[in-house]
């Protein structure tokens, strides 16, 4: 079947299999390999996403239902060598260690502060319910993300 | 993991998408796509057909019909029901289990349509739909029905929808000064319900003169409890009263408690006591 979707403001127009996951289109038709895939359950967050302005897990997407859409991927954040204030917080803050769940976490942040701009710690906690990270325990990212919603 | 091979079709109106699910065989609906995507994942579920009805704006939103109803269509997303005024103010029970269902990503796309009729038993808004008296509006080949909660769920991820039936709304009656709440105990990695219990009440000079009481998450499907009820009716829900109805509770769901190497059966019963207690006071606050 054919679909359009607009990835990072792009217009792609490809014929895929409808079984097809959101997540391996961006991946693999796409060739945009920022977002990961971790846990392929719905639970991990790794593959976190926009579609349409709201943060998504698109290993819980058909490419097919994202047609005609709008999706943001981590490529889609920073203004060329400018970063968005979220990635320069999270490298400020070391909200990382392995990196792999860190583009979805910042997806998932910067959606989160759309909705509430000026969260406290504890509002910050629970936005996070769906994103997992194995290295940190939480502590820096939550300070990162601390830190962007100040900035922005 | 990738879903196994099916054809896809995107309608644009309820009448052609019960057309199409009536005259194809081995067809499944598509809405937000979070209980069917994972399950299609595991090959728990293999359709040959996919009916995406996940655009149908019609089946979008919160309404209040006169003073009496509050509808909700089945394609309203969790965040949205969790969000909203009219459910907050007439369901507060419901905007509080949409509002812990999954994680805000799911709550952003999984629609409270899709999670009825999937009938997880550990899903937190069928209790409260069952506790609150809903009713389930659908659309089939021979028009519109309209099923009580306490017909619709069935058993474990069964309800009385019918393969070619598409559930399109949920109506909760409106009952003036009705107070109600929902208290979870989440596993502590998933977040879902291990016990779940709903409940629904009026009082009228600090007595109690109408209880409904339902419990998920520890049963194969939700559960209302005439023994819990009988117990919170004609007291002042003070304390003793609490513990009358939680001990009947746990009595009357002992029987049918579901339980896993997580949380035995005998403890999904005395959660259930717990939880009850901790939503009547929520919802007496």
């Amino acid at each position: 079947m054919k679909v359009t979707v607009t990835v990072n403001g792009k217009r792609y127009e490809r014929d895929i299999d409808p079984r097809m996951l959101l997540v391996h289109f961006l991946r693999e038709e796409l060739g945009l390999t920022g977002t990961n895939i971790g846990c392929d359950t719905s639970q991990c967050g790794a593959c976190t996403v926009h579609l349409d302005g709201k943060s998504l897990k698109s290993c819980t997407c058909l490419a097919a239902q994202a047609d005609g859409r709008e999706v943001t991927t981590i490529e889609g954040l920073a203004q060329g060598d400018q970063l968005h204030p979220m990635q320069q917080a999270f490298w400020e803050k070391h909200g990382l260690q392995c990196g792999y769940c860190t583009p979805g976490m910042i997806m998932a942040t910067t959606a989160f502060l759309k909705t509430n701009p000026h969260p406290t710690e504890e509002e910050i906690r629970h936005a996070l319910e769906g994103n997992m990270c194995r290295c940190t325990g939480y502590q820096n990212i939550v300070a990162a993300v601390k830190t962007a919603s100040e900035r922005m | 993991m990738r879903p196994p091979s099916f054809s896809y079709q995107r309608l644009s109106s309820v009448a052609e998408a019960v057309q199409m699910l009536s005259s194809t065989d081995n067809a499944k609906v598509l809405a937000g796509g979070h209980s069917l995507i994972p399950a299609l994942n595991q090959r728990l579920s293999q359709p040959g057909t996919i009916i995406d009805i996940g655009r149908l704006n019609e089946l979008n939103g919160v309404s209040v019909t006169g003073s009496s109803k509050l509808m909700i269509g089945a394609l309203t997303p969790h965040a949205v029901v969790a969000a909203s005024n009219n459910v907050r103010r007439y369901c507060s029970a419901l905007a509080t289990a949409c509002g812990q269902v999954g994680d805000p990503q799911v709550r952003n796309w999984g629609t409270l349509g899709g999670n009825l009729a999937h009938a997880d038993p550990a899903s937190d808004p069928p209790t409260v739909v069952l506790a609150a008296g809903g009713k389930l509006h659908t659309m089939g080949p021979n028009g519109e029905r309209m099923i009580d909660a306490a017909d619709f769920f069935q058993g474990l991820f069964t309800t009385a929808l019918q393969p070619d039936e598409i559930l399109t709304a949920v109506e909760i009656p409106i009952v003036a000064d009705r107070k109600s709440a929902y208290a979870k105990l989440a596993h502590p990695a998933s977040r879902y319900a291990v016990v779940g219990v709903a409940v629904f009440l009026n009082t009228e000079n600090g007595s109690c003169t109408n209880a409904s009481v339902a419990v998920g998450g520890a049963t194969a499907k939700p559960t209302r409890s005439a023994a819990a009820e009988q117990a919170l009716v004609g007291t002042a829900l003070e304390d003793a009263a609490l513990d009358a109805a939680a001990a009947a509770l746990t009595n009357e769901i002992q029987g049918d408690a579901v339980g896993d190497i997580y949380a035995p059966s005998e403890y999904r019963a005395a959660m259930a006591g717990a939880m009850l207690k901790k939503a009547v006071r929520a919802a007496m606050v």
